[in-house]
């Protein structure tokens, strides 16, 4: 029963987007593109919280499976789409976020599978290696620009499609936590040998939250690359990963809500802050630090769990 | 002949890296976390060794061997006692916390020190030359080149690691460090002091990252304050790949890493994936020998 309510929010969310996308030239440009980072912080956050926070796979590579999905969808579009006729465009572009997923959560499965014999911090330093190797890749390419990237990708992201896509991806990610499935994940992140013993198959599940998480991170890189325009291995590199891990500390590790209000807060002022240069980095550095020594559970987790558990 | 001189290239790099790995896997073998910040300590001892050179100048004369070695010296314990602070301030308060927590407090200190090192009153963002401690000379030794630097590297390296072998297997102070990280508990009921130990650690991993930073960037184009991060990642790469926890895996782990790196380095084709190639040992390594070449694989007991 709390699907049908989970899904009406969700038709609803969608509907409200494609409405709003309407309007969307009238508004202010300024406040329509930081609309646009929210809702695409939205989709990371969400879906490396599924990873980090509901399975408790510390991944540091996040960065990583957004640049395959964003190079990917990019260099569909680049190809078939910029000559295709105007109304064929919006198939084109949900293709390609689509394909972009897709290779992304193969990306994902390549890293979920030696994770399985890894915990911790060895899983954590193998998936930044893992973003940093796809960094490079996409550096020496030259099918994808080599070091200057893609440019001249046509700006298709709206805020219809950055929110609609941030609400399914709440909505999918929100479903299978809450699923009889789902609970596997929360079991192996509390503790995965006593899961293990129960008949859950913690290494199965870890490989689906790896799957699932790239997948949308891979999508959300489509999204990225149809509204920025251009794209440079330099953008993804192990500071937009953190960029994203913030987010869920912030928002507090397994908690979707609190997430989402860590993504829109810390997104928004994210441009105000640009304006103190390296010293936006310190004060993210010190919100870390605070939070891991005073509310380890992020901000926004009340009662239930006391502290996350390793 | 092409290949032998890589070797002894990919040697010299390597011994830098073992020196680095040292350090993590010391921490972690008694703490049991990756401390992120580590590499910052090494780009630290970099910057002390660029400050304490026109002093070392004034006192004992332009590159002079008391020069650099009261540089090398007064780095490390500069850099010992950031180590030990940084321990104490930042990783004691959440000893007990689960470990994931402190990993990340690990990385919020990292990047604390990396970016306050970039702003403009502190050290700044740009590249600095770094300034030449000994005057260069090359020596040919049956064909192969090195430059003197290099090879005074790799010496002071090797006795560095065998100093540190002395000091873990034959000291009181070692023997205590091998309980810690054994068994952090039984140690205590021993009536080993796990604090001071603790302490002890830090400040002899950050020594060795300076002395390891004042080496790379004798070898390195400049410094600046993220020149860490490159070095950091590869030691510890180093540290994972020859079993995390066991000095002589991270020497082995940092000699194998900088002979790989260097010889790929060299290969048309493959040269461009060199960033890479670390991460890719890595992953293979961790694949077919989780617990790395010469790490023993633990079973978890419930």
């Amino acid at each position: 029963m709390m699907h049908t309510g989970a899904k009406r929010s969700l038709l609803v969310a969608i509907f409200i987007a494609i409405a709003v996308s309407f309007f969307s030239a009238h508004f202010n440009r300024y406040y329509r593109d930081v609309a646009i980072d929210v809702a695409i912080s939205i989709v990371l956050a969400v879906s490396l919280n599924l990873i980090n926070g509901h399975t408790g796979q510390f991944s540091l590579g996040h960065a990583g499976f957004m640049a395959v999905g964003g190079y990917i969808a990019a260099k569909i579009t680049l190809v078939f789409g910029v000559t295709a006729v105007a109304w064929a465009q919006p198939f084109i572009f949900l293709g390609a976020l689509i394909v972009g997923g897709v290779v992304a959560a193969l990306a994902g499965l390549m890293v979920g599978v030696p994770s399985l014999r890894l915990r911790g911090d060895y899983l954590a330093i193998v998936t930044l290696g893992f973003g940093e190797i796809i960094r490079v890749i996409f550096q020496t390419s030259e099918t994808f620009g080599a070091a200057t990237g893609l440019v001249a990708i046509p700006k298709w992201t709206t805020i219809g499609w950055g929110f609609g896509i941030a609400a399914i991806t709440v909505y999918v990610v929100g479903c299978l936590v809450n699923s009889t499935y789902g609970r596997g994940f929360l079991a192996v992140h509390d503790d995965e040998i006593a899961a293990g013993a129960m008949g859950i198959n913690p290494v199965r599940y870890k490989v689906t939250a790896f799957v699932i998480g790239a997948f949308f991170a891979g999508v959300a890189g489509g999204l990225y690359a149809h509204h920025k325009t251009t794209l440079a291995p330099t953008g993804f590199d192990f500071m937009k990963s953190i960029d994203i891990v913030v987010m869920v500390i912030l928002g507090g590790m397994g908690n979707t809500a609190g997430v989402i209000v860590a993504a829109v807060l810390l997104t928004a002022v994210q441009e105000p802050l640009r304006a103190l240069g390296p010293l936006r980095m310190v004060v993210f550095a010190l919100i870390i630090i605070a939070l891991m020594m005073l509310r380890p559970q992020g901000l926004f987790s009340f009662g239930k769990k006391k502290g996350a558990k390793a | 002949m092409e290949i032998l001189q890589q070797l002894t290239n990919g040697l010299a790099l390597g011994s830098i890296y073992a020196l680095i790995a040292l350090g993590y896997t010391m921490v972690y073998g008694v703490l049991r976390f990756i401390n992120f910040a580590h590499s910052d300590v090494l780009m630290l001892g970099a910057y002390s060794a660029f400050f304490l050179a026109p002093v070392a100048e004034r006192l004992f004369g332009p590159q002079t061997i008391a020069g650099a070695l009261f540089i090398i010296v007064i780095a490390a314990a500069i850099c010992a006692v950031i180590g030990v602070l940084i321990e104490f301030l930042a990783y004691r308060p959440l000893r007990s916390r689960p470990k994931l927590t402190v990993l990340i407090t690990a990385i919020g200190v990292s990047l604390f020190i990396e970016f306050t090192c970039q702003h403009k009153s502190v050290f700044g963002a740009d590249t600095k030359s770094f300034p030449k401690l000994l005057a260069s000379r090359d020596v040919a030794i049956g064909g192969l080149h090195f430059s003197s630097n290099d090879l005074i590297v790799l010496v002071l390296t090797a006795a560095l690691l065998a100093g540190m072998w002395f000091l873990v297997q034959r000291t009181k102070m070692g023997m205590a460090i091998r309980a810690v990280s054994f068994n952090e508990k039984a140690a205590a009921l021993m009536g080993v002091n796990v604090n001071r130990v603790i302490s002890y650690t830090f400040a002899i991993g950050s020594a060795l990252a300076a002395i390891a930073g004042i080496f790379y960037s004798m070898r390195a184009p400049g410094i600046d304050p993220l020149m860490g991060v490159q070095p950091g990642l590869r030691a510890f790469i180093a540290a994972v790949v020859g079993g995390i926890g066991n000095l002589p895996g991270a020497a082995l782990g940092g000699l194998l890493l900088g002979v790989i790196e260097t010889v790929a380095g060299g290969i048309p084709g493959v040269s461009n994936y060199r960033d890479g190639i670390a991460f890719a040992i890595l992953i293979l390594v961790l694949l077919f020998r989780p617990a790395g070449l010469l790490g023993k694989s633990m079973v978890e007991k419930v």
